[in-house]
């Protein structure tokens, strides 16, 4: 054949992007984001303005803290700072380098960007970091359970469906018989949908996605149908109440942190206390060893005696137990009353946040964070009035998730097994 | 393609397995290799095991009825069992019960269809399209900006308006085919992700200068102009020439897959990508034009959901959920275009006689979904069906069904 089939052959043979050329990407990326700063948020102010970041919410116990900038100089400092990066990133190669210079770029060109949309105003930049972690909850606890499941190679792309299924049992449990049941309900809810996706994938050997959209169209068209024929005429059982926040003594009243990590229901802590439950747990214990194993080489754990479809099972089952904790935050905590698609795509963010937090609890934390925060930001500037499109900002965890799928910003690696059953010989 | 008849090179031991897995994979949403008593069995199955477990939850669900099982049994059971005859009654004669009903069906039928095709080609090249909804939006919406732009004739102006939808799914599509061969980023994941950038997008479109309709704050765009709409077949119905098209792609598809090099090297890499490779196929060029072939499809569906549909507007969302049911309809036809056609009736009857069902006896339409979900997992592991009914056939030692993982 022709050169440019073979060269096409070898692009489809290549795995990783070579380093040296994920560095100059990522340098021009930085430089050319330093002009922009330079141009937008330094020349594009007018000078002398101020953008004033409010560190306390109202009532706190220090109130009135508050942080003043010049707006134009963030601006030309960001730059100056950004095409420093930039150029350091095209001098050296290392990835470790490489990486850290674009996460510290693009959290300077956010303030900058932040200082500019605030300029000569106030912004309540610690309602938008408290909102940020309330809005990562349900999108950290759909990557964790997607993380259950893809750790012992079973795809779940059903976290939607069971994120909403468990919201609706959620919901009519919680109505009748008080919202710690309703919560119990919830949680079992999502474990039965992993039950099913389960045995589809593991006893029927299904293809994972097919059973994924399955439990997706399922779950989508069941509880649509019920809420309109049952919850529609029995409205006492769409007001299940909800679970209140509680603040740390001490730790709750510290200016800026104290609102955002340690004011919350306990659903926002519980999902701190697994995320670091879930790291220990797979990096240091047994069963994650086992776990792994049987994730990325489930003939090798088959061989030293590991029970592949049982791991495979608990795993995933459990899985679904952290997504119908999901759900229960969605309708127990975050609004206390069920209504047809309501997830609208947050199990996908979540699958979005598992690739993007490349199969890691940590990682999943701050992909939750960091997706948390695009959305914190849209309902914040919707107020500010800045000339962003809101449906910009909403596109960026799946612009993200695709950059690194594509490998371009370093290449996310699932477990080496994931989508393939298992079949003892 | 003169390569193709060079006798490939014997495939090392982990492209046998490779081989193996997609072919089974292949053979199960194809149906090939397997006897058509079974090809057709298992489908019939389905659907009835659906209808009988649907029967199940209207029964269940009907909160009046449930209260009077206490009282008097006999009562409840009579209300019961009227309550799904009426039911399905309602979803009979609103699919197939008069001349309207069927112009329904046939209506609801053509997107579906078009849908279903875009979702076949790229299982019958080992590509699972999750995307369709995506390149519906944009397929649309290129259509749309067409339709509203220019005011020439219909000769002219309706097979413009195709061919913008045809670019615009194709564009959208062949960028997840083109990271796939470039990257090997695994097409469902592109494609998920595709789906909400271009949801996202088809928002702030209508609510730009360029789309929005005048005077309006909500995401509306202006209308079509009237040149440009699919004509009705017949009067006083709403059938109208977008089936026609419908009709014309299953006819293409089936030349293009089972007539052309193209479609057979389509076919080749679908059924096992090294051996095309070995075959002398350029795959990467394969997984590019399945994906952009695909979303052609899906961009002349979302077409349809604008110049097909009154208003002839854009309207968040316009897609729905069809891009969902197509896997379904794909899975249903065994990913070929004949059986696509017929599982797009199937499901367009299904939408109609929904419909009916809503507003006769008070069944919401959601339904239908449940219905849908039922059949596709049946389809996809025959298993369950053999499981319930007991049937024998003769190729029960197939038991393995994989995708490629993510990271393939």
């Amino acid at each position: 054949m022709t050169a440019v089939s073979d060269a096409s052959e070898q692009a489809i043979n290549t795995r990783a992007t070579p380093a040296a050329k994920r560095a100059t990407v990522v340098g021009i990326v930085l430089i050319m984001l330093a002009a922009f700063t330079f141009w937008a948020f330094g020349l594009g102010v007018e000078s002398g303005f101020e953008s004033q970041f409010n560190l306390s919410l109202p009532g706190a116990r220090y109130e009135g803290l508050s942080w003043i900038v010049d707006s134009r100089a963030v601006g030309f400092i960001v730059a100056l700072v950004l095409a420093f990066l930039g150029g350091l990133t095209l001098r050296r190669s290392h990835p470790k380098w490489t990486n850290l210079s674009l996460s510290v770029g693009l959290a300077l060109f956010v303030f900058s960007f932040l200082t500019w949309a605030a300029a000569d105003g106030a912004f309540s930049f610690v309602g938008m970091l408290t909102s940020t972690v309330v809005l990562s909850v349900p999108v950290t606890l759909g990557a964790l359970t997607g993380l259950m499941c893809e750790r012992v190679a079973v795809i779940n792309i059903a976290i939607e469906g069971q994120l909403l299924t468990s919201a609706f049992v959620g919901t009519i449990v919680g109505s009748a018989a008080g919202i710690w049941i309703g919560l119990v309900a919830a949680m079992l809810t999502g474990a039965l949908l992993g039950a099913v996706l389960a045995v589809l994938a593991i006893k029927y050997r299904i293809d994972q996605i097919i059973a994924g959209v399955v439990i997706n169209i399922f779950a989508l068209g069941l509880t649509s149908f019920l809420a309109r024929r049952v919850l529609a005429q029995s409205q006492d059982l769409n007001s299940p109440g909800r679970f209140g926040s509680t603040k740390i003594p001490f730790l709750g009243d510290i200016p800026v942190i104290g609102p955002m990590f340690f004011d919350h229901n306990m659903f926002v802590y519980i999902t701190f206390i697994l995320v670091v439950a879930l790291h220990f747990g797979l990096f240091f214990t047994r069963w994650g060893l086992r776990s792994r194993s049987v994730g990325e080489h489930p003939k090798a754990a088959d061989t030293v005696g590991i029970n592949v479809h049982r791991t495979r099972y608990r795993n995933v089952i459990l899985g679904g137990v952290i997504a119908g904790f999901g759900g229960g935050f969605l309708t127990l905590a975050q609004v206390s009353r069920f209504e047809e698609n309501l997830t609208a795509g947050i199990g996908f963010i979540g699958l979005a946040a598992l690739i993007f937090g490349r199969w890691r609890p940590l990682g999943i934390l701050a992909a939750g964070l960091v997706f948390g925060f695009a959305r914190a930001l849209q309902q914040k500037l919707g107020i500010l009035g800045t000339p962003i499109p809101s449906e910009f900002l909403s596109m960026t965890p799946y612009i993200v998730t695709i950059i690194v799928v594509a490998g371009v910003v370093g290449r996310a690696r699932p477990p080496a097994a994931v989508g393939q059953p298992y079949i003892k010989d | 393609m003169s390569d193709v008849e060079t006798p490939p090179d014997p495939p090392s031991k982990d492209d046998v397995s490779e081989t193996q897995r997609n072919s089974e994979m292949y053979k199960r949403v194809t149906g090939i290799g397997t006897s058509a008593r079974e090809a057709m069995l298992v489908p019939a199955l389905a659907v009835l095991t659906a209808l009988i477990v649907g029967a199940f939850i209207i029964a269940v669900t009907d909160v009046d009825t449930l209260a009077v099982w206490g009282e008097d049994p006999a009562e409840a059971f009579r209300l019961t069992v009227s309550g799904i005859f009426d039911a399905y009654r309602a979803l009979f004669v609103g699919s197939v019960g008069s001349l309207d009903a069927i112009s329904e069906t046939l209506f609801a039928a053509t997107p579906l269809i078009l849908a279903g095709l875009a979702v076949a080609v790229g299982f019958q090249a080992g590509l699972f399209n999750i995307g369709v909804n995506g390149q519906m939006h944009i397929g649309g919406m290129a259509a749309l900006w067409v339709g509203f732009t220019f005011a020439i004739p219909a000769v002219f102006h309706v097979p413009l308006v195709l061919a913008a939808a045809i670019a615009g799914g194709a564009l959208w599509a062949g960028l997840a085919g083109f990271l796939k061969a470039r990257t090997g980023a695994h097409e469902v994941i592109t494609t998920i992700m595709l789906n909400f950038i271009a949801l996202f997008l088809v928002d702030y479109l209508l609510k730009s200068s360029l789309f929005q309709a005048p005077g309006r704050n909500d995401p509306i765009s202006q209308p079509a102009n009237p040149t440009s709409v699919f004509v009705s077949l017949f009067s006083d119905y709403r059938l109208n020439i977008g089936f026609v098209v419908a009709l014309i792609a299953v006819a293409l598809v089936w030349w293009l897959m089972y007539r052309t090099t193209i479609g057979f090297e389509f076919r080749a890499v679908g059924y096992s990508p090294s051996g095309g490779r070995y075959a002398g196929m350029n795959v990467a060029w394969v997984y590019i034009s399945v994906m952009a072939v695909s979303g052609a499809l899906a961009g002349i569906a979302g077409a349809n959901q604008i110049v097909g549909l009154e208003p002839y507007r854009g309207i968040s969302n316009f897609a729905g959920n069809i891009g969902f049911d197509a896997i379904a309809l794909a899975l249903l036809g065994r990913s070929h275009p004949v059986g696509v056609l017929f599982a797009g009736l199937l499901f367009g009857g299904l939408r109609a006689g929904g419909r009916e069902m809503q507003g006769a006896a008070g069944i919401p339409i959601d339904l239908v979904l449940v219905l849908q979900a039922l059949i596709i997992v049946m389809i996809a592991a025959p298993e369950l069906v053999r499981a319930i009914y007991r049937v024998k056939t003769p190729d029960q030692e197939i038991t393995t069904v994989t995708s490629t993982g993510w990271g393939a």
